[in-house]
């Protein structure tokens, strides 16, 4: 295989793992204060995501640093032409980040139902505009000849990557409440379980429209069934979670969130960014790519490091597998 | 709404490097210190099992984890905007410079992240020698940060390892091993890290000298220690950053000579060229009104010898009408000669105060009442130093942005409104601004809680048994 193919791959994996993982952090934050009724018990909450949720956001920092290396182009191009959301987004994540770990450096409690307000606000923007980043991504934006994005806001916000942004939201959520049904014990347990019912459905409803009008703008046999491949493991996931099989809820909702970006990728192959304008203009893996010998040194990296990575972050799942009690 | 003719992107694309980055880097040094020196605190817990080493190690490890949050998010903001107001700059550098970026995202920040969490929540998940290893690797994970992120500032400076495409109109990596062993960098990364323990020691030992001055009865010898141990590191630290600086200097008259003549405002080419300790020039700063001067010390500091020759900044300025056609190559001058001594002066008095306090309080004697003046300036003197130092060094590479490759002005993006810049910077401005109030808060009043609580089995963080709601000084949340 070519190795801008294996890049591309790659950073399409670096954005599967950030969804997955912080998808369901995003997912527990939001719900902080919907399923926390006290003090304790949304401690309890944010404590389930404590010890890992900067470790998922590094997947996002290294999936940047991938386009960056990789991609240039791509990374230029994104990023300055989804200047605002992206803004957004860093200032959702810097509230979230500086909430969860000052929530618990005080003990007065008005001090703690802000941070909680703070860590809701900020789990819930970023999934929404991450959507909307992501549709449009797929659906493709105005570019001109030299790649720059020529379009407004306005352009961005279509009706297919709001649904995009819904569609994520959703999802995370659910994602989220499912991860902490796994997590927690008793009535947060059960609390949980419903609520991931409730906006299981939701989700699910959401995410077909989504991944099947993807599909529709630019999909191809492959990324179709892999779409197909999400959504059912996503309507596993909600029986498993009606069962009270958290386990493989939780897995099933792993697995969707991931084919799901994953089929968004294959649907863009091998452009990264389609352009609306002509497809002369449109931005492929190849035009984007740095040069063979970057990407050789990069890849050795990546294959050196990549298992360690994945090793000492699993090693801390398993250190902190026990479900979380309320405090008395 | 249309704000577009009346400010340039350039200008606030520049701004908004300058704050974020500057305040990126107030975390920063107090990051890469005070975890080393809470990491050296809990090995000496470790293996001599006295109580005060682990009560220190619960309390400046509860600063550290403070200042780390602001650390951490604010480096966010610093991998976006390459590409979101650079564009045309992460084009042109991005084969090259994306490499240390992506080294230090995959050996250093999951390292980070990961392990700070198996420290925060593992005190009594973890057999003690594992959990100590958590905060080593955190060491590990921040001094492989500085070196990568250094090493792509000083290919900037210095831009070795790679050939310029014309065709594609950018540079291309022809050796990483070039850039990682960058001549700048290795005396970048060690100065660097000098001042960040100049940083960290400082803030030890103030937050230290204010328990000792202010509840002289309370925990007097834990203090004592603190003080003592913070007040070590900085004057180690000061002498590692003069050596290093003094290396420094000399790398930089090869590689950016332009660089050091601002640095002395020193316009016309010296053979043997005298330091000025003080200069008062027009205010453009194209010339000298009034100077301090100590014969032969600049030759000495920018070529090891004391009559070697330095160039001045109008035969640079000459030189480099030949090499790169026509127009100007002098950084701002003011800037460059005020922050460069700033740092110095600055800097290094933190080392003066240090000394003294270690007089002051030798053989069990208690530190006088008014030192409680030098508490707040001695940890914010070399924070101070360490924003002037950067902003010499990248002021001082104006008009570049890729030295002798890329102007300033062609690395904007293009397509970038000054309407998104204003947005973002103005946003950025206001909420670091809240963020750094609150931080603060929140350091004040945890320095003013003092040990209180440490003496207590390690902070619980088990879920089985999550303490209660009210505990003040656990870890988890
Ligand atoms: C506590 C902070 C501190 C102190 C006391 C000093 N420095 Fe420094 N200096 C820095 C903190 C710093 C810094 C902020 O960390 C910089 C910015 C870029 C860098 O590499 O380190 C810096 C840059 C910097 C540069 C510019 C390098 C370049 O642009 O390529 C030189 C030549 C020196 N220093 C030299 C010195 C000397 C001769 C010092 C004292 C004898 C000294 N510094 C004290
Ligand atoms: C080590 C990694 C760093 C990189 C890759 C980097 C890169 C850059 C870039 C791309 C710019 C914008 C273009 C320009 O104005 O020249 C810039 C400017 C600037 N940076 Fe850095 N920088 C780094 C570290 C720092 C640090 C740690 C500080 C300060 C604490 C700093 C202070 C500044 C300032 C003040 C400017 C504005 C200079 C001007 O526009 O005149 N930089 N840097
Ligand atoms: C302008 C260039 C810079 C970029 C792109 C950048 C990027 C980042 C990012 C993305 C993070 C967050 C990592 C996480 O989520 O865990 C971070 C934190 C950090 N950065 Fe920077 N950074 C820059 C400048 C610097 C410099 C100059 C240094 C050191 C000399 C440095 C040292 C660190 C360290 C040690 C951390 C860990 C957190 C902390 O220090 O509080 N960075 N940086």
């Amino acid at each position: 295989m070519e190795l801008t193919t294996v890049w591309f791959l790659l950073i399409a994996g670096l954005w599967t793992g950030y969804f997955v993982l912080e998808g369901f952090d995003f997912g527990v934050g939001a719900l902080v204060r919907v399923l926390g009724r006290d003090e304790p018990e949304r401690r309890a909450v944010i404590t389930t995501i404590g010890p890992v949720w900067d470790g998922n956001e590094v997947w996002l920092v290294m999936a940047g640093a991938a386009m960056f290396a990789a991609f240039p182009e791509w990374y230029a191009t994104v990023f300055s032409g989804f200047y605002l959301p992206l803004f957004a987004i860093l200032v959702a994540l810097i509230l979230r980040g500086v909430a969860i770990e000052y929530r618990g450096k005080r003990a007065d409690l008005e001090w703690r139902g802000r941070m909680d307000t703070v860590i809701t606000v900020g789990s819930v923007l970023p999934p929404l505009l991450w959507g909307i980043v992501f549709a449009n991504l797929v659906r493709g934006v105005p570019l001109d000849a030299s790649h720059e994005y020529v379009g407004g806001l306005g352009e961005l916000l279509n009706p297919f990557a709001l649904l995009g942004g819904l569609t994520f939201t959703a999802v995370f959520v659910a994602h989220g409440a499912i991860f902490l049904a796994l997590r927690t014990t008793g009535v947060l347990r059960e609390r949980a379980n419903r609520l991931a019912r409730q906006v299981g459905v939701v989700a699910a409803v959401l995410a077909v429209a989504f991944l099947w009008w993807a599909q529709a703008l630019r999909g191809d046999i492959a990324s179709a069934v892999v779409a197909a491949a999400a959504a059912a493991a996503f309507v596993g996931g909600l029986i498993a979670n009606r069962l009270g099989r958290e386990g493989w809820a939780f897995t099933g909702s792993a697995v969707a969130t991931g084919l799901a970006v994953v089929s968004l990728f294959a649907a863009l192959f091998p452009a990264v960014l389609p352009s609306t304008l002509s497809p002369e203009t449109t931005l492929t893996v190849a035009e984007a790519a740095s040069t063979a010998y970057t990407l050789k040194i990069l890849t050795i990296i990546a294959g050196i490091f990549t298992p360690l990575v994945l090793l000492y972050q699993g090693w801390t799942y398993w250190v902190f597998r026990k479900r979380v009690v309320v405090a008395a | 709404m249309s704000l577009e003719g009346f400010v340039d992107t350039l200008d606030l694309a520049r701004w908004q490097f300058a704050v974020t980055t500057v305040y990126h880097f107030f975390f920063v040094p107090v990051t890469i210190s005070l975890v080393a020196i809470t990491a050296g605190l809990q090995t000496a817990w470790y293996r001599t099992g006295k109580e005060k080493y682990l009560r220190l190690t619960k309390f400046y490890g509860k600063l550290f984890l403070i200042n780390i949050a602001m650390g951490v998010v604010t480096g966010l903001v610093q991998e976006f905007q390459f590409g979101m107001n650079w564009s045309d700059y992460s084009r042109f550098v991005g084969d090259v410079f994306g490499a240390p970026l992506a080294l230090e995202g995959l050996l250093a920040f999951f390292v980070e992240s990961t392990f700070i969490g198996l420290w925060m929540f593992g005190w009594d998940r973890l057999p003690k020698l594992v959990h100590l290893a958590c905060i080593w690797m955190v060491v590990l994970g921040t001094q492989l940060s500085a070196y990568f992120i250094l090493a792509a500032n000083s290919w900037m400076q210095n831009p070795v390892g790679f050939r310029i495409n014309p065709e594609r109109g950018r540079a291309e990596l022809t050796d990483l091993w070039a850039v990682l062993t960058n001549k700048v960098v290795l005396v970048t990364y060690p100065h660097t890290i000098f001042a960040a323990f100049m940083v960290g020691g400082a803030f030890v030992a103030a937050v230290a000298l204010w328990h000792l001055l202010r509840r002289p009865d309370v925990d007097r010898d834990v203090f004592r220690t603190a003080l003592k141990i913070g007040a070590v590191i900085v004057l180690a630290a000061s002498a590692g950053v003069a050596l290093t600086g003094d290396q420094q200097g000399k790398v930089m008259t090869e590689v950016q000579p332009m660089k050091m003549a601002a640095a002395e405002a020193l316009y016309e080419t010296e053979k043997p060229a005298a330091l000025s300790l003080f200069t008062i020039g027009t205010l453009d700063g194209s010339k000298e009104v009034f100077s301090i001067k100590v014969p032969y010390l600049l030759s000495f500091l920018g070529t090891g010898s004391f009559d070697g020759e330095v160039k001045g900044i109008n035969s640079l300025q000459e030189a480099y009408e030949r090499l790169y056609g026509p127009g100007s190559y002098n950084p701002n001058i003011p800037l460059a000669y005020w922050t460069f001594r700033l740092m110095i002066g600055v800097g290094l008095s933190t080392g003066a105060i240090a000394l003294w306090l270690l007089w002051a309080t030798r053989k069990g004697r208690a530190p006088a009442r008014w030192l409680i003046w030098v508490v707040a300036p001695l940890p914010l003197l070399p924070l101070l130093a360490n924003c002037f130092g950067w902003i010499f060094t990248e002021t001082g590479r104006q008009p570049w942005l890729v030295f002798g490759l890329m102007p300033t002005a062609s690395g904007v993006s293009p397509g970038t409104t000054a309407t998104e810049l204003i947005i973002s910077l103005a946003g950025f401005t206001v909420l670091y601004g809240v963020l750094g109030f609150v931080e603060v808060k929140l350091m004040l009043r945890t320095i003013r809680a003092g040990l209180a609580g440490t003496d207590a089995p390690p902070p619980e963080s088990d879920p089985d048994d999550a303490p209660d709601a009210a505990e003040p000084l656990s870890f988890a949340y």
